[in-house]
């Protein structure tokens, strides 16, 4: 284990958060004069829209407007999708609605209470058309085609094979093969959805502020459908927003839709999404349904792995999806040393709400599927599930290790991990439970959970969808960018910017612990600002928050500019101290000779030469007054022509382990017990660290007991209120204990890893492997709720009844 | 008790944080609303508009209440607490804010006033409560980033200190 080089200190954000002090979206002042917005939404899950007549809402008072599809499809062109098929998305509906929720209409009026009311005014007629909601069934001829054009739902299919799969199967002891489905949820941030937006008809620009996540490269998708150059699309997002989770990525449709809104009416336009239009309409994580199937020995070492994903991402495929089905692709064989791979990815669409970014982003599927496979391949060899695990984990003397599909799995020691978390008693403890209450008439299980964490992920990763010959055509994807700058005030004061937005990950705070460590200053005078403005700012396609890349990438750049700085500042020093570079440090708030300490100057003095005296530089050096790096690691190649590729930079390792006890009267599950060990690499801080992981725990017991977004065969949306889409208070979220072990990556100057996403993919896997163990069923569908919980017993009960009826 | 019409906008005058104010609002403007935005105190936050996320209490005459399930106009005439009255004037934070800086009981902060709010009321009511009883008024409001378990600890630490 390895020291932390940063200590836990308290959060910058902290004070301003904690006295009403922050600057969210809807808390900035707007221009006199803003009119305010109001969607119209479609009732149906299929209808061909046949007639939109505004003029009633037009007379009203204080109504500026009333978009629809048409003057959408005139000022706008369909936004860029990474599959190129004929599905067009505009930011309203044009002639047909696909979901229920969709937006179809655009009120603008002098205040939201006034749109609101203008809305019900509004006269829309639908032809009602048949709705396909399952994924399976959608892939059927004979289902209902979303985008006739495309001539079918099931728009993307492409198969891999790594290594010799199909001779491994043949030989194979055994095969076991299961079918896992994942169901639909959001991590529904508190805030929803904010845009103010503005129109400059003299420069044909836009102006909006919004508090969009990222990544940056949404940006050229949304200027492209303005029909302007990038320059021309100012987007500006605020110092605070009330958490993302991925979901405010899909703000971009309505970015687009307001910014045409302040065109149209020659007024700043804005527009405050409410919680009802968020759960109907905003994102939601995709439905997946996994076949999948192990080649195993008799003693339960899996050979090869195959896998058929069918993804259901609703209605419309924004930018940048498929990603979750492609973000694993390197690490699909997770934490095991599989060699052999055969591997399916489908994209289908349904009549539901698009899907898109949501924290784990395609492990919780891919995982879910694994280790229940895992679980399946123990129980059906009657060995024990940890031994299973133990016995096909990545060995660590093969690290660096490359999978079968081509990720460069950067360190770590699984086993050692397991053992750790294992230890003191830890599994003694569940198993005494768990006999204990099964001694008693309880029902009781134990679940395991072995996932590998990607973080930072290539930008090429998503053009395995397409095949070598038309990513050759396409041209090169790969590299992940990441950007930090260190500026210095005339009286040396520091500032930091980076280009990351902000959504409660602590970022102000390690980041100036990490600049603070550089310049020798306190970490309460690094300024830290992270508004980000795409007119100023550093940022490239791949800013923003998502897919952990603060710790591998961001935190990164900002090291890397500061060590830039400091050298500068180096330099700067010698020359008035009088002493050489190599004899210069920066500590406790002086540049001083380290051979001589008493030979010093406050840091302020030597930082503000560049200011006031220039030409006191060394000869050939710049001002040192901001320095940026701009950082991208070369592991992250683009996918090669046999389609391996390397996913993401770092690669962490989580194992959880619990215990759970069923309720027979209420059919509520209950977690008794859960450990989660956690390798990140370097944790940076960790009471930080401590929440991201406690975060996504809360989220992975949500997908795995309680969130769903549920339709009826026909398409109606039925978890409309924060009464029917179940979020979990404090009283349904158990303990976690947490445990680490460091294994520094060797990919990053700082060593560390994402460690945010990993429970969203462990913990669901968990808590479903120790019910079937709890019920004695092979099966159990997340979230696993009263009713369904009452069904696997039934279910259970059933086959027992039938055994013994043969008997 | 006052009357007004439908189409009306009526003058509503509170107490807010100690300072007496007054707005034009209609009759049908939610107190969140009439808070953020005729009176510019943004602190407080608008999470559901349907009750349950808890985002947007704040303290009527001393009691925790939904200001989106409250009408501007119910508001009246009473005195009105936010979480900018928590810290001093000279922006030190009271002991349940440091409590919850203590113990990272805020990631992205949005839910966080209702909750300061909502415990500036119970913990006055009752100085030491047990963690359970700590979990049953936390249940009624929703955090989607921390998991709860630093809000929790936070609440102990001023109950203890305080």
């Amino acid at each position: 284990m390895t020291t932390s080089p940063v200590k836990p200190v308290l959060r910058k954000e902290d004070p301003a958060l904690l006295s009403g002090r922050g600057r969210y979206a809807d808390d900035l002042p707007v221009p006199v004069g803003t009119l305010h917005a109001h969607v119209i939404r479609s009732p149906h899950a299929h209808a061909d829209i046949l007639r939109i007549d505004a003029t009633k809402a037009l007379k009203h008072d204080g109504v500026w407007a009333v978009m629809t599809g048409e003057d959408i499809r005139k000022l706008s062109d369909p936004f860029m999708a990474a599959i190129k098929v004929p599905v067009q998305q505009w930011a309203l509906a044009v002639e047909r609605v696909r979901y229920v929720g969709e937006p179809v209409a655009l009120v603008v009026a002098e205040t939201r209470y006034l749109a609101e009311d203008a809305a019900e005014l509004v006269a829309i007629d639908y032809k009602p058309l048949e709705a396909v909601i399952d994924p399976q069934a959608a892939c059927q001829g004979s289902a209902p085609l979303l985008h006739p054009e495309a001539k079918t739902n099931e728009i993307s299919v492409r198969e891999f094979r790594y290594g010799d799969p199909a001779s491994v199967f043949a030989r194979a002891d055994r095969r076991i093969a299961m079918t896992v489905p994942f169901p639909r949820l959001s991590f529904t941030p508190i805030e929803c959805y904010v845009v103010v937006a503005q129109h400059n008809a003299a420069e044909g620009s836009y102006d909006v502020l919004a508090n969009f996540q990222g990544p940056f490269s949404i940006h050229p998708v949304m200027a492209r459908a303005l029909r302007v150059a990038g320059p021309k699309l100012r987007l500006r997002i605020p110092p605070d927003s009330g958490g993302s989770f991925g979901i405010k990525l899909s703000i971009f449709p309505y970015i687009v839709l307001i910014a045409l809104g302040a065109r149209i009416t020659g007024r700043p336009v804005k527009w405050v999404e409410d919680r009802i239009e968020h759960l109907v309409a905003a994102s939601s994580g995709p439905n997946r349904i996994t076949q999948i199937e192990a080649a195993v020995t008799g003693k339960g070492r899996i050979l090869a792995l195959k896998l058929d994903q069918l993804e259901d991402y609703g209605a419309f495929l924004r930018a940048p999806m498929p990603g979750p089905l492609y973000r694993m692709q390197g690490a699909v064989t997770g934490a095991y040393d599989i060699e052999h791979v055969e591997l399916k990815n489908r994209v289908v669409l349904t009549n539901k709400m698009p899907a898109s970014l949501i924290r784990g982003f395609g492990g919780p599927q891919l995982y879910l599927a694994l280790e229940r496979l895992i679980a399946r391949v123990a129980d059906e060899l009657r060995l024990d599930p940890l031994d299973v695990i133990k016995r096909n984990l990545i060995p660590p003397q093969k690290f660096p290790y490359r999978t079968a599909a081509g990720a460069l799995y950067d360190s770590g020691d699984y086993g050692r991990a397991v053992e750790i978390a294992i230890g003191e008693g830890r599994l003694e403890d569940l198993l005494r439970r768990r006999a204990a209450a099964r001694t008693d008439g309880r029902i009781y299980g134990i679940g395991f959970a072995a996932v590998v964490e990607p973080a930072m992920s290539n930008m090429g990763y998503l053009s395995t969808l397409m095949t070598a010959q038309a990513r050759e055509k396409a041209g090169p994807k790969n590299g992940a960018v990441s950007m930090a700058r260190v500026n210095i005030d005339p009286l040396g004061a520091v500032t930091v910017t980076a280009d990351v937005t902000v959504q409660g990950q602590s970022h102000e705070t390690v980041l100036a612990e990490i600049v603070a460590k550089e310049l020798g200053l306190p970490a309460d005078e690094i300024e830290v600002v992270l508004e980000l403005d795409t007119a100023k700012d550093q940022w490239s396609i791949a800013a923003g928050t998502y897919s952990s890349r603060f710790a591998s990438g961001t935190a990164v750049a900002a090291h890397l500019a500061a060590v830039q700085m400091r050298e500068k500042l180096k330099a700067i020093a010698a020359k008035q101290l009088n002493v050489l570079p190599e004899d210069v440090e920066l500590a406790a708030g002086k540049i001083r000779s380290r051979s001589n300490p008493d030979n010093a100057l406050p840091f302020g003095r030597i930082a503000a030469t560049s200011h006031w005296s220039p030409v006191m530089l060394p000869e050939g050096m710049a001002p040192a007054l901001s320095e940026t790096a701009a950082w991208t690691p070369p592991e992250l190649e683009p996918p090669a022509s046999d389609d391996r590729i390397n996913t993401s930079l770092t690669y962490g390792f989580i194992f959880d382990m619990c215990g759970v006890e069923i309720d027979p009267m209420t059919y509520q599950v209950r977690v008794d017990r859960y450990v989660s060990m956690h390798d990140a690499g370097r944790i940076m801080n960790p009471k930080i660290a401590e929440g991201q992981i406690r975060g996504a725990f809360a989220q992975g017991i949500a997908a795995a007991l309680y969130e769903e977004f549920a339709y009826n065969e026909e398409g109606a949306f039925l978890t409309g209120t924060f009464a029917d889409y179940l979020v979990p208070t404090a009283g349904e979220i158990p303990e976690c204990e947490i445990l680490h072990y460091e294994s520094p990556s060797p990919f990053t100057p700082l060593g560390a890893k994402g460690l945010a996403e990993g429970n969203c993919m462990s913990t669901p896997a968990c808590i479903a492997n120790a019910i079937t163990d709890a019920l004695g069923v092979g099966e159990i569908v997340l979230p696993a709720t009263p009713r369904r919980i009452h069904a696997a017993m039934q279910a259970a009960m059933q086959a027992a009844r039938r055994v013994g009826a043969r008997a | 008790m006052r009357r007004v019409n439908r189409d009306e906008r009526v003058r509503v005058a509170v107490t807010l944080n100690g300072r007496k104010l007054s707005a034009e609002a209609e009759p049908r403007m939610l107190l969140c609303d009439f808070l953020r935005h005729a009176l510019g105190a943004t602190g407080t936050h608008v999470g559901c508009e349907h009750g349950v996320c808890g985002a947007c209490t704040v303290l009527i005459d001393g009691a925790a209440t939904r200001s989106c399930l409250t009408f501007a106009v119910q508001a009246e005439g009473r005195d009105i607490k936010t979480v900018e009255s928590l810290a001093g004037t000279d922006g030190a934070l009271n002991p349940l804010q440091q409590a919850f800086r203590n113990n990272h009981a805020l990631q992205c902060g949005f839910c966080t006033p209702g909750i300061l709010m909502s415990f500036t009321d119970y913990l006055a009511r009752n100085p030491r409560p047990s963690t359970a009883e700590i979990r049953d008024v936390l249940s009624g409001h929703l955090c989607r980033c921390t998991g709860y378990a630093g809000i929790v600890a936070a609440i102990e630490e001023a109950a203890r200190g305080g």
